[in-house]
């Protein structure tokens, strides 16, 4: 019996060593094409991005993986960052915040990367809040809470490009006071995404003279959400917010066209893609949410700063990847890897990997006007999300199709 | 609550346990005949989704052969399931085939997310879109197609099972496998047979639920717990006992969001659910317990 | 090569080995690795609980992952939310966590088999949507962030290499203890009831009890994984507990082999190696190979794909020793 033990822990120690041995040679998928070396090639600005492709938040990630794809194509194509070629080494998170933990500490030891974007959703931002700010590595996160940002303070290393969810409710319920709704109904996920939303309907709503006249919930992934809006139909609300992604959000939409509710639906900006109106229908017809200009980008005035990075993104991205496949989601990456970019093109020559990165956190911070798809950019010491306001737009559908209520 | 609200609840609880109910026929055919959960069942429900969505709206078929076909093809995987899994596993243990079952739903799942990504889809509905009024509540025509298919395939199912020689050779294996092998039913048969079936009727479910509940290869989740639960409820016994446990879940769940009681919010529905199962395990433990010993 | 593993050899062997274990975190070394080890650790605690009772009551939990969430929200409530020493808090939730699979074990115990199962699924679901939703407690789905090092005196164990230590300490204890267990007249009352319970009943072995106490270790077990685990990562979420969680763990339990304490090191090891390295580069294909592994490991060898790695091994050692021994 002994000796069974014994030959059997040789064998894990063996199989353990070449399987690890054998790891040693792969990392993470990287993005892009390295030009051709010139006479001094200059060594690759690395750059770590952790999206979650697959699992709850896929719709927001695989846009931001594809964003980044593209335009670490373009970037290299005109030659690099002061020369040097971008390499993005890309993780998927599964929408898992473990996982994320893991990757971004492989990205930090590992790879060797001089900044990381992403991740794409907020739980798994606030997972590795404490990791990056060990390892003194610059984070532009791609989520909504703004509690990734705040208090500045304890986040000298985050920064993140989304719209505030608490900026979005107030646009919301701006537009709902000159509406003249005082009454709302929530029905919002129990996931990352929607109970955060909700938890700030609820705070925010009085100091617009709103009241919440009934709070329901549901699941990811449950398929039918008319017995909370039947409960909602028995009230005196005005207006139904519903906080999800699109999926959940269509089923919602869907059952309140069922149940014959006239009242008007007030989505999140979770729905800012084609997927929410292919899923529901006829049914999305009507349905109000704010969402970055990005949507409406035809109607947007030309003497909006953000009009011509608009008109090029969605002409880049829908080109490589077809038409109506543009979402913000995507531009929230943009905007994040944007940022790093323009850090990475301000830091002097030569660094070794630690003063690298407190140099592009320092540039990042120091960002100014930059014009991106989800508004104008302003970073600085007390602000590490920097968003001008006038950066949303409040976008009905009609027919199928985004129209801008200005 | 209004007597309008209360007919709607009763509507809405009704709609979800039908789809609870088809799920879990494929559970109680599965277990009745071969004594295995089943974890992939919820998965053949959502190929039957999945598949009705591709050929109808991608091939650009008419819709009745595209449900046939969509049926015909989860019937097959289930039978595939059965061949190359379960019976290949020989004398595995209870706790092994569970396994098994589980990695089998994991293994489909990731087929479908590759096949065909991770954007839900909705295929067309059956009869159009406007909902109609009853009894002061709202029911969508899809809806009544769905209840309309859990009735017709559970008399259907009821009739095959008591009418038919394969019906019959199948509940005879339910009951005693052994007995049954000494009259000449083969037991290796019945059991393809039962996943074949169950496979079917859940991909039928797939297709009439996908045009209102939306499809994505991640459905058969909670679809599959859901409809376990139901079959639980049934006692694994008869497939009518199986809708009933579906519906009476459908209806609790439904009625529970009425109640809206206390800190629970409509949030801890699903627990619900669960809870019910525990209750139900609990209750009925001796007796379950009896009936593990005896198979 | 084969003859050096015999009898006499067996010490160097081992100490060889554990000077690797020791060596792994040294820079220069295999440092890189240094966070993968910790949680294979981890996993490794979680599995070993899992192998007994798989192995010796012939049940398995399709919700293990809710002792280990109990171990890690414990620890991350009481010492983030309220102070607690982290040590204290450990103890206490896996004391907590001991209790509750106690009352819960008599409960479910009657229960055979599928049924065993389906209610060990259904109560790790429940204590998921419980960590989801007790936001005031636990943070909500969100999770809680920001949980303190553990620490001795003024020792703190704020670096990976630190915890790889405290990590794989508690990680070989267990499995001692385990080993011993397994051992001792406690053991064998579990073989003879792995053998066939009746004839267990017969003797007068108190079936049900010994169970139930093989559960209670296995979720004791977790709970301290759990713990471990939020001291480590500093953050703890729902999403971490789930039923996907809790297949993780029975696959590593399977790879490892039912009843195979050493061999839990190496399911662990194996299937968080896979999913974290090799199924990486495999993209979108990463969960159907998941799935088809696990079905043919079950299928071919139900016994655990360690198990079946060293009946091979033996086979061929005693092929050996027979040609070696011809004339």
């Amino acid at each position: 019996m002994r000796n069974y033990l014994k030959y059997a822990v040789v064998l894990v120690l063996v199989v353990a060593l070449l399987a690890l041995g054998g790891i040693s040679c792969s990392t993470g998928e990287e993005g892009g094409t390295t030009p051709t070396p010139s006479a001094t090639p200059k060594e690759a600005y690395k750059v770590g991005a952790v999206f979650a492709t697959t699992g709850a938040a896929s719709n927001l990630g695989v846009p931001e993986k594809q964003t980044v794809d593209m335009m670490v194509e373009q970037i290299n194509a005109a030659g690099g960052i002061n020369g040097h070629p971008l390499k993005v080494v890309f993780y998927n998170t599964e929408t898992s915040a473990e996982k994320c933990a893991t990757l971004v500490t492989r990205l930090i030891e590992q790879d060797n990367v001089l900044a990381i974007i992403g991740p794409t959703t907020s739980g798994e931002s606030l997972a590795i809040i404490d990791t990056v700010t060990t390892a003194k590595i610059p984070l532009v996160s791609c989520a909504a809470n703004i509690g990734i940002v705040t208090p500045v303070s304890e986040r000298y290393w985050v920064f993140k490009t989304p719209q505030a969810d608490k900026d979005v409710v107030a646009y919301i319920y701006r537009y709902m006071q000159q509406q003249g709704i005082t009454k709302v109904a929530l029905v919002t996920d129990v996931s990352s995404f929607g109970a955060g939303g909700r938890g700030i309907l609820k705070s925010d709503a009085s100091g617009y003279g709103i009241t919440v006249v009934d709070d329901q919930t549901f699941t990811t992934g449950d398929t039918s959400m008319q017995s909370q809006l039947t409960h909602i139909k028995g009230t005196a609300a005005q207006a139904v917010i519903c906080w999800a992604t699109d999926k959940e959000s269509a089923i919602v939409a869907q059952d309140m066209k069922t149940l014959q509710m006239t009242i008007p639906l007030y989505c999140s900006h979770g729905i800012a893609n084609m997927n929410f109106i292919t899923a529901a229908g006829t049914a999305a017809n009507g349905v109000i949410f704010p969402a970055g200009k990005l949507l409406v980008v035809d109607v947007v005035p030309a003497s909006d700063p953000q009009k011509e990075v608009l008109v090029k993104y969605k002409a880049d991205y829908e080109a490589k990847y077809g038409t109506g496949t543009i979402s913000t989601f995507g531009g929230h990456a943009y905007d994040a890897l944007s940022v790093v970019v323009i850090a990475l093109g301000k830091i002097p020559e030569g660094l070794d990997t630690a003063a690298a990165r407190t140099a592009v956190r320092a540039q990042i911070e120091q960002v100014t006007n930059f014009a991106g798809t989800g508004g104008v950019f302003t970073m600085s010491p007390t602000d590490h999300l920097g968003m001008q306001p006038g950066s949303l737009a409040m976008i009905e559908i009609v027919d199928g199709e985004w129209i801008w209520l200005k | 609550m209004s007597a309008d609200q209360f007919v709607q609840y009763l509507v809405s609880g009704v709609t979800q346990g039908s789809i609870y109910a088809l799920v879990g026929l494929g559970f109680t055919i599965i277990y009745a005949v071969t004594r295995v959960i089943n974890f992939a069942q919820g998965e053949f429900v959502m190929l039957g989704g999945m598949l009705s969505f591709t050929l109808a709206r991608s091939a650009g078929l008419p819709l009745a052969p595209a449900f046939i076909l969509s049926v015909l093809i989860t019937a097959a995987v289930g039978a595939s399931m059965y061949v190359l899994a379960i019976r290949t596993a020989k004398r595995a243990s209870v706790v092994s085939l569970i396994i098994i079952t589980i990695g089998a739903a994991i293994f489909i799942r990731g087929i479908a997310g590759v096949l065909w990504g991770v954007e839900p889809d909705r295929p067309p509905f059956f009869t159009g879109h406007e909902s109609i009024s009853f009894l002061g509540a709202y029911i969508h025509p899809q809806a009544l197609w769905i209840i309309g298919t859990t009735i017709v395939v559970t008399i259907i199912l009821h009739l095959f099972l008591s009418y038919t020689m394969v019906g019959k050779a199948l509940k005879a294996c339910a009951i005693n496998p052994v007995a049954s092998s000494l009259v000449g039913v083969n037991p290796r048969t019945m059991a393809l047979i039962a996943f074949a079936l169950a496979a079917a009727i859940g991909g039928i479910g797939g297709v009439v639920m996908a045009p209102l509940i939306m499809t994505s290869y991640s459905v058969g989740v909670m679809l599959g717990l859901k409809g376990f639960v139901a079959a639980a409820i049934g006692g694994f016994k008869s497939p009518v006992a199986a809708v009933f446990g579906g519906l009476l879940l459908g209806i609790v769940e439904s009625l529970a969001v009425a109640a809206n009681w206390g800190p629970f919010t409509s949030s801890y529905k699903d627990a619900i659910a669960l809870v019910v199962l525990l209750l139900i395990l609990l209750i009925r433990s001796g007796k379950l317990a009896a009936e593990e010993k005896a198979s | 090569m084969l003859a050096l593993l015999k009898s006499k050899w067996q010490y160097p062997v081992i100490a060889a080995l554990l000077v690797l274990l020791i060596l792994i975190p040294f820079e220069g070394f295999m440092s890189q690795y240094t966070t993968l080890m910790i949680f294979i650790g981890i996993s490794t605690m979680v599995t070993v609980g899992l192998c007994l009772l798989l192995g010796y009551t012939g049940q398995v939990s399709l919700g293990q992952a809710a002792f280990y969430g109990m171990g890690a929200y414990f620890s991350a409530v009481l010492s983030k939310g309220y102070g607690f020493n982290p040590w204290l808090a450990m103890l206490i939730g896996a004391a907590a966590t001991g209790a509750f699979a106690y009352i819960i074990g008599y409960l479910i115990f009657r229960l055979k088999g599928n049924y065993l199962a389906m209610a060990t699924l259904g109560l790790g679901i429940i204590m998921w949507i419980l960590f989801r939703q007790l936001s005031q407690f636990t943070g909500g789905p969100d999770g809680m962030a920001g949980i303190p090092f553990l620490s001795i005196g003024g020792f703190v164990f704020d670096t990976p290499f630190k915890r790889y230590y405290l990590v794989w300490l508690f990680c070989l204890v267990i499995l001692l203890i385990s080993q011993n267990i397994v051992r001792s007249r406690t053991g064998r009352a579990l073989r003879a009831i792995r053998g066939s319970e009746a004839a267990a009943e017969s003797i007068g072995i108190n079936v049900d009890q010994f169970k139930v106490k093989i559960f209670v270790l296995s979720a004791v077990y977790a709970s301290l994984a759990g713990s471990l685990f939020v001291h480590h990562l500093r953050f703890v979420s729902p999403d971490t507990f789930n039923f996907l969680a809790s297949v993780v763990l029975v696959t590593m339990a399977v790879v490892g082999g039912l009843a195979s304490i050493w061999g839990a090191i190496f399911g662990a090891a194996t299937v968080r190696i896979l999913s974290e390295d090799l199924l990486l580069g495999l993209g979108e294909w990463d969960i159907a190979i998941y799935g088809l592994i696990l079905m043919v490991i079950m299928i071919f060898m139900p016994e655990g794909l360690f198990v079946k790695l060293k009946e091979i091994f033996e086979r061929l050692r005693l092929r050996y020793k027979r040609r070696g021994a011809e004339p």
